[in-house]
């Protein structure tokens, strides 16, 4: 490649990108640990985020299990009701708070600056500020169940659901410090998503490199963009009224205190206008990955790039009047049911037009069935079903019948699972070469695609059954004549097949850091601008201010003949 | 094979926002998310105590601290002004003015809770009333106290000569706050005192 070779997008064009070969760093253990605690580098911040979260989704799996032996059969005496409580509270709580938020902002920490060229994250201490004040979040979170002695003084993590109704909250009603360790550690967890968020924001609009317009931008830097702005205007809410509950338990205030005037709907309201955007800061990262993994997978550009900035953005704004449709059964006028119901439909169309560009970018294109790939197929197709049973559930009429079953249950474990922690994985298969430099084993990644894939349908598309069979949520136990014992014995299978593909992609995550297959900068064919930096990066990110002409800036460079910018 | 795109980018003057505006516009819009929260509890509890005194009763409208607040917003575009134009002079008398009527307006709201608390009785857990009002004044004047201390620092800085017209732009960031503070003071004020009396 000559001096004259046009388009080039970084210095020197591919031979001058940096090939240094990544040094590790070689000290006493005291030494590395402290390097992690006081880094502000946004790799390390990211793995920080990452492993933060992987350890905690371990721990509310085991939380899931347990769950799921209890229930297998009917009158089971496995554990206490008491028990049964703190379980599906921790479980929740910690799935949505500990693991779902840390990992995608640990994904967006490391990829963002290398995505769009830069250095770092704008603000690189308020980055490290924001980590370890969710950490401590979490921590506080766990340390409930030896600090909380409660009432029953057997130790007591919180027992009052993740969506935690007044007012069973207050004082009269939660004795002890239970709700306030929930309490605070969201408070704490909360403070750190929003310091993330801002960051996330003013990095994207701030820091691009030469030649990036907002219209250039990788299409996973302007999810992150959209979800930061959901958590600002949806976090802040909880944070708030998270506030107010500790005025209540601390000061005497009475919010939420009914004896005095207080209201236990309006918590409902101010919790579900967190509660549902919520959903949505957690799927948008979730489509981010699918934005960057299908297109590479199936050698095409993102059909429709435009269109999936706006759906983002419109699933934003949508998301943002939907949240009386967790509370039909509370009572609206036939107004408000109305109103939620189309509210809620309308989402259905921003995400059914990502659905269709992604089937238009696999359309034609030459699919690699690499493992990361099996996951994104498995993703679309889990999150049409999931869209079609919320769909149902939108309709007031429908959810009057259904509200607060297992077919809700199953419908928003769906979500969760089907779509969201789907496509976490496949963002670790295919992101865990650039930040570790190995490839993970794909033959166990195949194992662990096809166990998960079993398992997630053998579980959740069950669980729908007992549901409309009139299961309700949140109960420890039921009688064995209602006909709920077989299905509820399928569901807890499915749960262990999932156990067992876990397990096995956690020995390949530490397998392969040390014997996986060297990755080399590019594994994957890919296009946007973390490829083009060894694996895993320098400490710089990128040894010239990368520019670009185009959203592909690594195609442009390897197909100079054949560019980009004329088609966008 | 283009050339022309590349050469396009190269000459193109790359301007991006400035990192600290966007960043403050961000935490402005959390906190006014927040300030919603509590806005809305109020309004919804109006008129719903069990119990006495009602706001009608107690309440007197603060007109020297909002006159204070709301003026200070000018008087920090004056400082905004004189740093911009490198009158350092000028900037450290505005902006003292500005940090005295913030300062003008805490101590109105303190003589107010004073009297509330120490004459009428009204604590915050006497009733609706009293919860709602002292949370969504007291998160408004945390947020005074903030904003004062955060002018403080930089006043600190003025006095011993350290800020530089090179440092206007994290003024303004600094600005941005407080005209944020002060504008809502403008909706707590039409709340609490106009509508909920």
């Amino acid at each position: 490649m000559g001096t004259d070779t046009p388009g080039i997008p970084i210095g020197g064009g591919i031979e001058g990108l940096d090939r240094t070969r990544p040094h590790t760093t070689r000290g006493t253990y005291l030494e590395v640990v402290h390097s992690w605690v006081v880094t502000v580098d946004h790799k390390k911040l990211g793995i920080l985020y990452i492993s933060y979260a992987l350890i905690f989704l371990l721990v509310a799996g085991v939380e899931a299990l347990l769950i799921r032996i209890q229930l297998s059969i009917p009158h089971n005496t496995f554990v206490s009701a008491a028990s049964f409580n703190r379980l599906f509270t921790m479980h929740g709580t910690t799935m949505v708070f500990l693991v779902g938020m840390p990992i995608l902002f640990g994904f967006g920490n490391y990829l963002i600056p290398l995505m769009i060229g830069a250095r770092d994250m704008a603000f690189p201490r308020l980055n490290a500020f924001s980590f370890w004040i969710s950490a401590f979040g979490g921590i506080l979170l766990y340390y409930s169940f030896i600090g909380g002695v409660g009432l029953s003084g057997t130790g007591s993590a919180p027992d009052v659901a993740w969506f935690a109704y007044a007012p069973l909250t207050e004082k009269a009603f939660s004795p002890g410090h239970t709700v306030d360790y929930w309490a605070v550690s969201l408070i704490a967890s909360g403070i750190g998503s929003i310091g993330t968020a801002i960051n996330i924001l003013a990095t994207v609009f701030c820091m691009r490199c030469k030649g990036m317009t907002l219209m250039r931008i990788p299409l996973l830097p302007w999810l992150y963009a959209v979800v930061s702005f959901i958590v600002l205007v949806a976090v802040s809410p909880l944070t708030a009224a998270q506030a107010m509950l500790m005025i209540d338990r601390y000061l005497g205030g009475h919010f939420f205190d009914t004896q005095a005037g207080g209201s236990a709907i309006l918590w409902a309201h101010f919790f579900w206008i967190f509660g549902h955007p919520e959903v949505y800061v957690l799927v948008l990262p979730a489509f981010a990955f699918a934005n960057e993994i299908i297109p590479v997978f199936s050698r095409k550009a993102i059909f429709g790039y435009p269109a999936m900035v706006a759906a983002s953005v419109a699933i934003a704004f949508i998301s943002l009047g939907v949240w009386a449709h967790h509370m039909f059964t509370i009572g609206m006028t036939s107004f408000g049911n109305a109103f939620f119901t189309l509210s809620t439909m309308l989402v259905s169309i921003p995400t059914g037009i990502k659905t269709f560009n992604w089937l238009a970018t696999i359309w034609g294109g030459k699919i690699r069935f690499e493992t990361p790939m099996l996951f994104s197929i498995a993703f679309i197709f889990q999150f049409v079903i999931a869209g079609l049973t919320g769909i149902m559930l939108s309709i007031s009429a429908w959810n009057w019948q259904t509200h607060n079953s297992y077919f809700v249950v199953a419908h928003f474990h769906y979500v969760l699972v089907g779509a969201i922690v789907f496509m976490i994985f496949a963002a670790l298969y295919y992101w865990y070469p650039k930040i570790t430099g190995r490839m993970l084993d794909d033959r166990l990644g195949k194992w662990h695609f096809w166990l998960m894939v079993i398992g997630f349908h053998i579980t959740f598309d069950t669980m729908h059954i007992p549901g409309l069979l009139g299961m309700p949520r949140q109960i420890y136990t039921y009688e064995a004549d209602r006909g709920w014992g077989t299905l509820n014995m399928i569901v807890s299978a499915g749960g262990f097949i999932q156990a067992i593909a876990v397990l096995i992609f956690v020995y390949n995550m530490v397998h392969s850091y040390f014997r996986g297959e060297t990755a080399g900068a590019d594994p994957w064919d890919a296009w946007t601008l973390e490829w083009s930096v060894p694996s895993p990066p320098p400490v710089y990110n990128f040894a010239s201010d990368p520019v670009v002409s185009s959203r592909r800036p690594l195609w442009d460079l390897k197909h100079p003949e054949d560019q980009d910018a004329p088609y966008e | 094979m283009s050339t022309i795109p590349l050469q396009h980018v190269e000459n193109e003057p790359w301007r991006l926002p400035s990192r600290g505006v966007v960043a403050m516009a961000s935490l402005i819009t959390a906190e006014s998310a927040i300030f919603t929260i509590f806005v809305a509890a109020y309004l919804y509890y109006l008129g719903r105590d069990v119990v006495g005194p009602t706001p009608r009763e107690v309440l007197e409208i603060p007109i020297l601290g909002t006159v204070c607040l709301l003026s200070s917003s000018f008087f920090i575009v004056l400082a905004e002004h004189a740093i911009t134009h490198a009158r350092m002079k000028a900037f450290t008398l505005w902006w003292s003015v500005t940090i005295l009527l913030g300062a003008i307006f805490l101590g109105d709201t303190a003589r107010e809770w004073y009297k509330l608390i120490v004459h009428v009785h009204l604590t915050i857990s006497t009733n609706l009333f009293g919860t709602t009002f002292y949370s969504l004044v007291g998160l408004h004047a945390s947020h005074v106290i903030i904003g004062l201390l955060m002018m403080l620092v930089v006043f600190a800085f003025a006095l011993t000569g350290k800020v530089e017209p090179a440092h206007a732009e994290r003024v303004k960031v600094l600005a941005l706050y407080w005209h944020f503070v002060d504008a809502v003071w403008v909706v707590v004020f039409t709340v609490v005192y106009l509508i909920g009396r």
